[in-house]
């Protein structure tokens, strides 16, 4: 496969990854205004950091309000996080790679692009925002689906799931960076309600606030929800889980090229420290420096497939 | 798709009603190659048909067989619009245009080889030295170079045109990079989905294994330096590209690399690609990049499409480029003017097809007689295409006339002008049933040992009533075309 072709896979499926993860953290932002008495500008503060957009949002908006921030993560070209920059790069990387992908993986692709550009061509009114928002779950989805239901399991497939699975952990982690501060237990009261509510947000923003119900018996607890989203490795958005994904995906590179590159120690080494180490560990460490450290590892990582791989 | 056309217009605005219509006689009877096709039509309900045509319009849209026109930004990709009623063709009629077209294109090939070496034709006086050596698509380059197989032109796009039952004429011979053949693909998928009954009921001979016929004929031409198993690839501009979608379709359906100039790198005297476990070797690059472009070092040294060095490995026989750099000298418009000499020199016989009338302003007489009779004419640049940049006398005013008199004179060679042609027309689907409109026809030609000539082609037609304006970047759609066994 041409090195250029795996880095259109691996970029497609990160910028898919990114439009929905977008969208999920509007979704967050949004309930916290509701549940809020008085919603503060703060909140859409947090969800732009951890969309790491802060400093774009500032050169165009003097301003910090919820219907600015909403239309600059829904589809404000200068921001290249927004759900309409990363679906036109997605489709954009699919057709470069278009040889590579199944028919119905193009079509679904090139949909949802023809659908979101006319769903999201004005402003979005605030009434129409939970529609819209679910639409464009809905057509990533489809997107995912067909990519699963149809394409061979082969290289193609391995670096279409390394780049959604880097993009997913780089997300994961940088929401915890962001609100890692509410999860310490010296500063949180427990049970207060401020305390459930930006919890539930940071699970909101991963579509994990019923799946923490099974698994942790609906007990908020700050270690809990750190555990959940970073060691966990059944909840299919924790730094855990991904890295399963990257390394399996990796290897089966390693196999089927019979050479390994800096990369895959890069992984192993990674997965290895998230299986071995328990959540108290991590908070004894320090929960900031945990997180940290990962981001900086996982684009180490990126950037070592690029270069094991020939992308450029 | 920016193809060149006769973009003629009748001197009588609106319907033409001398023109021959493919599938109606004047008596309102069908012609027989439509015999059959009429009786299904009069047993359609037109409103689904209609409601047909909207679907076959999602599924071009849904599959993103889009082309870009240049100069529009905020509308990058454009639909070409597809009408659901077939051109069709007898067999006979096809049997004889196909003798035309293969004459013609192995002329094409006799007559480069020779510029490129022995250059007899000029020597015999059939063509003037200056017309091909001062021709910027001419590349000293290729002097004394024979590409494998001798083969220049792997892939020809031949548009035609007719006036009548048997009059065909060849407007242009499309030698360089020939695009619009996804078109018939998919315009022939997209027919065979929605009407399946259609070709139950017609012997419509099939090209959907253009796509097979193209890669065995590129590997059968792999360069003398290809040890085993030919490795080919299509090499596009890139995503921008108004034809990228077909660069995608063709290397997808042919089952090869569709690649870049940044993949592709020369290393020890081949042209690799850059792939996830490093440079592997190709050795038939089917190029839709132009001439300009394809070499740095050679042509233009800003070009970043390109391969540097590209040229060296070709030369020394280690690649096989399609079409061959230096073909643009055979199609140019200059050129086309002496087509029934160059297809007599080399055959030993008079042209089966016939050229339209061309007046070459460069000659004075010509200039004269153009000039006093720009209302009838169509005047076009010589290395223009797409439609741009011509005069078209009986629709423009007196002022455009005047002022294109002026163009005319200063820079006369630049120039040469043909008579409006009476197009022929098949009818498409509107609103209130059927209309007659103008249209051509690019058959596709492929040249190896053999030359293969797939059976149909593009049928362009032009949307507006009474207009000769095929062009897609102008407005114009496109029919499946068909070809019928008889």
């Amino acid at each position: 496969m041409l090195g250029r072709t795996a880095n259109g896979l691996y970029w497609m499926f990160r910028y898919i990854e990114r439009a929905e993860n977008s969208a999920r953290l509007i979704d967050a932002g949004l309930r916290m205004s509701l549940t809020r008495s008085q919603a503060t500008e703060d909140d859409w503060d947090g969800v732009l950091q951890s969309s790491g957009v802060r400093d774009i949002y500032d050169d165009g908006y003097e301003n910090l309000t919820s219907t600015d921030a909403i239309d600059f993560l829904l589809r404000d070209k200068a921001n290249p996080s927004s759900v309409m920059s990363c679906i036109d790069s997605g489709r954009n990387n699919a057709r470069m790679v278009r040889t590579a992908l199944t028919r119905e993986t193009w079509e679904a692709t090139n949909e949802c692009w023809l659908d979101l550009k006319t769903m999201l061509a004005r402003r979005v009114k605030a009434a129409d925002l939970p529609e819209a928002i679910d639409a464009i779950k809905r057509k990533t989805g489809l997107i995912r689906g067909a990519f699963h239901g149809t394409m061979l399991r082969n290289e193609i497939f391995n670096f279409s799931r390394i780049g959604t699975f880097i993009e997913r952990a780089d997300n994961t982690a940088r929401i915890l960076d962001v609100k890692y501060y509410v999860l310490l237990p010296a500063v949180s009261q427990v049970g207060s309600s401020i305390d459930n509510v930006q919890w539930e947000s940071i699970l909101r923003s991963v579509s994990a606030h019923r799946s923490y119900g099974w698994v942790y018996e609906a007990e908020y607890k700050p270690s809990h929800i750190a555990d959940f989203l970073i060691l966990n490795g059944r909840m299919p958005r924790s730094l855990a889980y991904c890295y399963e994904k990257i390394a399996s995906n990796l290897g089966y590179l390693a196999r089927e090229y019979g050479e390994s590159h800096a990369a895959h120690a890069t992984a192993e080494e990674t997965l290895a420290s998230l299986r071995s180490h328990s959540i108290k560990d991590v908070m004894d460490q320090g929960l900031h420096e945990y997180i940290e450290n990962f981001i900086s590892h996982n684009n180490r990582l990126g950037q070592e497939i690029s270069d094991g791989y020939r992308f450029y | 798709m920016h193809c060149p056309c006769c973009c003629t217009q009748m001197a009588k605005k609106g319907i033409t009603p001398l023109a021959f219509d493919e599938m109606m006689n004047a008596d309102n009877s069908p012609r027989q190659p439509y015999s059959t096709y009429n009786d299904w039509y009069a047993s359609q309900d037109k409103t689904r048909l209609i409601a047909k045509s909207k679907e076959a319009e999602n599924i071009f849209r849904k599959t993103g067989i889009t082309f870009a026109v240049y100069g529009h930004a905020d509308s990058s990709e454009k639909l070409i619009p597809f009408d659901l009623i077939p051109r069709i063709i007898s067999g006979r009629e096809w049997r004889k245009l196909a003798q035309g077209i293969e004459q013609r294109v192995i002329a094409l090939n006799a007559f480069l080889d020779d510029i490129y070496h022995k250059q007899e034709i000029i020597k015999a006086g059939r063509i003037p030295r200056e017309l091909i050596e001062r021709n910027e698509a001419f590349l000293p380059q290729m002097i004394g170079f024979r590409p494998p197989g001798g083969v220049y032109t792997h892939i020809v796009g031949t548009d035609i045109v007719r006036t009548g039952e048997d009059q065909f004429y060849v407007l242009e011979d499309n030698a360089r990079t020939p695009s619009g053949v996804s078109y018939m693909l998919e315009n022939r998928e997209t027919m065979m989905q929605m009407f399946p009954e259609l070709f139950h009921q017609n012997r419509v001979r099939p090209v959907e294994n253009y796509p097979y016929l193209l890669r065995h004929s590129l590997a059968s031409l792999a360069p003398p330096g290809c040890d085993g198993k030919p490795r080919v690839a299509v090499l596009t501009p890139g995503i921008y590209n108004s034809a990228y979608y077909e660069h995608a379709f063709l290397a997808d359906m042919m089952g090869v690399e569709l690649v870049e100039g940044s993949d592709l790198r020369v290393i020890d005297g081949r042209v690799k690609m850059r792939t996830t476990r490093g440079y592997e070797a190709i050795d038939v690059l089917y190029r839709r990049v132009d001439d300009d472009y394809l070499d740095p070092l050679t042509f233009k040294p800003e070009s970043a499409l390109g391969i540097p060095g590209i040229m060296d490995v070709y030369r020394a026989g280690n690649i096989t480029i399609a079409n061959a750099p230096g073909t643009g000298i055979c199609d140019d418009k200059a050129i086309y003017s002496y087509m029934p000499e160059i297809v007599e020199f080399y055959t030993g016989r008079k042209a089966l097809l016939e050229n339209v009338p061309t007046w070459r302003c460069s000659e004075p007489d010509s200039l004269k007689y153009v000039l006093e009779n720009l209302a009838d004419l169509v005047v076009k640049e010589v290395h223009g295409s797409g439609g741009y940049g011509m005069l078209v006398g009986p629709t423009a005013s007196k002022k455009e006339r005047s002022a294109f008199a002026e163009k005319l004179k200063s820079r006369p060679a630049n120039y040469i002008a043909q008579p409006t042609l009476s197009l022929s027309t098949v009818p498409i689907l509107v609103n209130k049933g059927i209309a007659p409109r103008h249209v051509d026809l690019r058959p596709y030609v492929l040249v190896s040992d053999k030359v293969q000539i797939i059976p149909g082609g593009l049928t362009r037609v032009a949307l507006k009533a009474g207009s000769l304006v095929v062009n897609s970047s102008q407005g114009g759609g496109t029919k499946d075309t068909w070809v019928l066994e008889d």
